[in-house]
């Protein structure tokens, strides 16, 4: 059975590790913030100028001066910091932060990604992706493997316009865990439960590396 | 040298159509709500707003666009905005979608003195195009200008009469870059007190960067995304 959004998150929750700066973006990679394994310590960035954000209010305790830069209402944890939107880009740009997960539209097997504009659409602006992806050491995409039209998400190159170009390392789609080989192509490292080999390989329009062994998505 | 107004209509006065404007605020958290509400109150039009985000329909940005008051923005992201989209769509908005650490960035450096900088965001996207690109140890770089402007409004938690700021959880966002910036700055916030009052180590922005500062009459801080978990 394919991945849901929370199978998706859960699997990439499994890349954290202890002590991580993790920037998480809007949709399903905010759900990764629920699957930090046990015993783990993670902060979580919000670019909007807060580092150790916690989970929402509870009804009653929300501060309009307190949000995600999803403008959600949230909480902070002990220690949490803020600061000004130029210090949240430097620890963004200067690698301070060590893992970015974001959604994409688009992802090529050279790992360009696309994620902010359709044409012909309303264009609501990048907000700090480019930066992000830009900058961040380790990035991973969490995305549905194909769009609602059925067809491919992970192509040879990406129709819509960048947001950033070589930049993403791995993805984990609803069907698989994939990796950018840096000599381009998807490097497919785990099928989900039940889905087969034959199944991603027909719906990845970009090239697909299978090696010998392909695990299955283990939560 | 007295830097306090008596009124959000005071501190505005020298604002005039056709200028370029920087206001702080991310979404509707920390921005000059006070300020903003004074202009849909003058015939200023023709303005063009740096700012994160242009508001919602009913608040912020959103009501000197309703008024028609501002030809262009300068954003990262104008989401959340129907008579954003009519305009912007009709022709009748001028828009400008800059990363938002850029434009953090480009923010900071006009207040640093600093005229242009290189950055690795948008390189190889439509937000290059027509600008210098330069490699630096094996990685490409865009190269992004500093802003020119003579007004920024900023929104703080505590200010002093020296102009000195405090800033209140992520409401502190873009707002003490937009001061910086500003030739002249505008700061509303939500109490001022006499200098002497604020400790000094706790200054986020200084009385430097502030021209003009005043109580705000009244804050709604309205919540865009009001979230919550079960308690």
């Amino acid at each position: 059975m394919a991945l849901d959004k929370n199978g998706i998150a859960k699997r990439i929750a499994k890349e954290l590790k202890d002590g991580y700066y993790v920037n998480l973006g809007i949709g399903i990679p905010t759900l990764v913030a629920n699957h930090v394994p046990e015993g783990m310590t993670v902060e979580f960035q919000s670019e909007n100028g807060v580092l150790g954000m916690g989970p929402f209010p509870v009804e009653g305790e929300e501060d309009a001066d307190l949000i995600n830069a999803g403008k959600q209402t949230i909480t902070v944890k002990d220690g949490a910091s803020f600061f000004d939107s130029a210090m949240s880009f430097a620890m963004i740009r200067g690698q301070h932060v060590q893992l970015t997960v974001l959604g994409a539209m688009e992802v090529s097997e050279n790992g360009d990604i696309a994620n902010w504009k359709i044409p012909g659409k309303m264009v609501k602006g990048m907000g700090g992706a480019m930066d992000l992806v830009a900058s961040a050491e380790n990035i991973i995409v969490a995305m549905t493997h194909t769009n609602k039209a059925g067809e491919s998400k992970l192509l040879k190159s990406c129709s819509l316009p960048l947001t950033g170009v070589g930049c993403v390392k791995k993805i984990v789609t609803d069907l698989a865990v994939l990796e950018v080989s840096p000599d381009g192509g998807f490097i497919l490292l785990e099928v989900a439960p039940g889905v087969t080999v034959e199944e991603v390989k027909s719906k990845t329009e970009g090239k697909l590396i299978v090696p010998d062994n392909v695990s299955e998505v283990a939560l | 040298m007295n830097k306090v107004v008596n009124s959000a209509e005071e501190a505005i006065k020298g604002i005039e159509s056709g200028m370029t404007l920087m206001l702080g605020g991310f979404g509707l958290c920390g921005i000059p709500e006070n300020c903003i509400e004074a202009l849909t109150k003058t015939d200023i039009s023709g303005l063009t707003c740096i700012s994160n985000n242009a508001g919602v329909d009913d608040f912020g940005l959103g009501l000197l666009l309703q008024k028609k008051q501002i030809k262009k923005m300068i954003s990262s992201y104008v989401g959340e905005n129907k008579e954003f989209e009519r305009q912007m769509l009709s022709g009748e908005l001028d828009v400008e979608l800059i990363p938002q650490g850029t434009l953090a960035e480009r923010c900071r450096a006009t207040g640093a003195g600093i005229p242009a900088f290189f950055t690795p965001a948008g390189y190889g996207t439509e937000v290059a195009e027509g600008k210098e690109t330069r490699e630096f140890n094996g990685k490409m770089y865009v190269m992004e200008h500093a802003f020119d402007a003579p007004f920024a409004i900023v929104k703080a938690w505590k200010g002093d009469t020296e102009g000195n700021l405090i800033f209140k959880a992520t409401a502190r966002n873009f707002n003490p870059l937009m001061a910086m910036a500003g030739k002249i700055t505008i700061a509303e916030v939500e109490e001022l007190v006499p200098a002497g009052e604020l400790d000094p180590n706790a200054i986020h922005t200084p009385g430097i960067f502030v021209q003009r500062i005043f109580q705000g009459e009244k804050f709604e801080k309205r919540i865009e995304q009001r979230t919550t978990r079960q308690a």
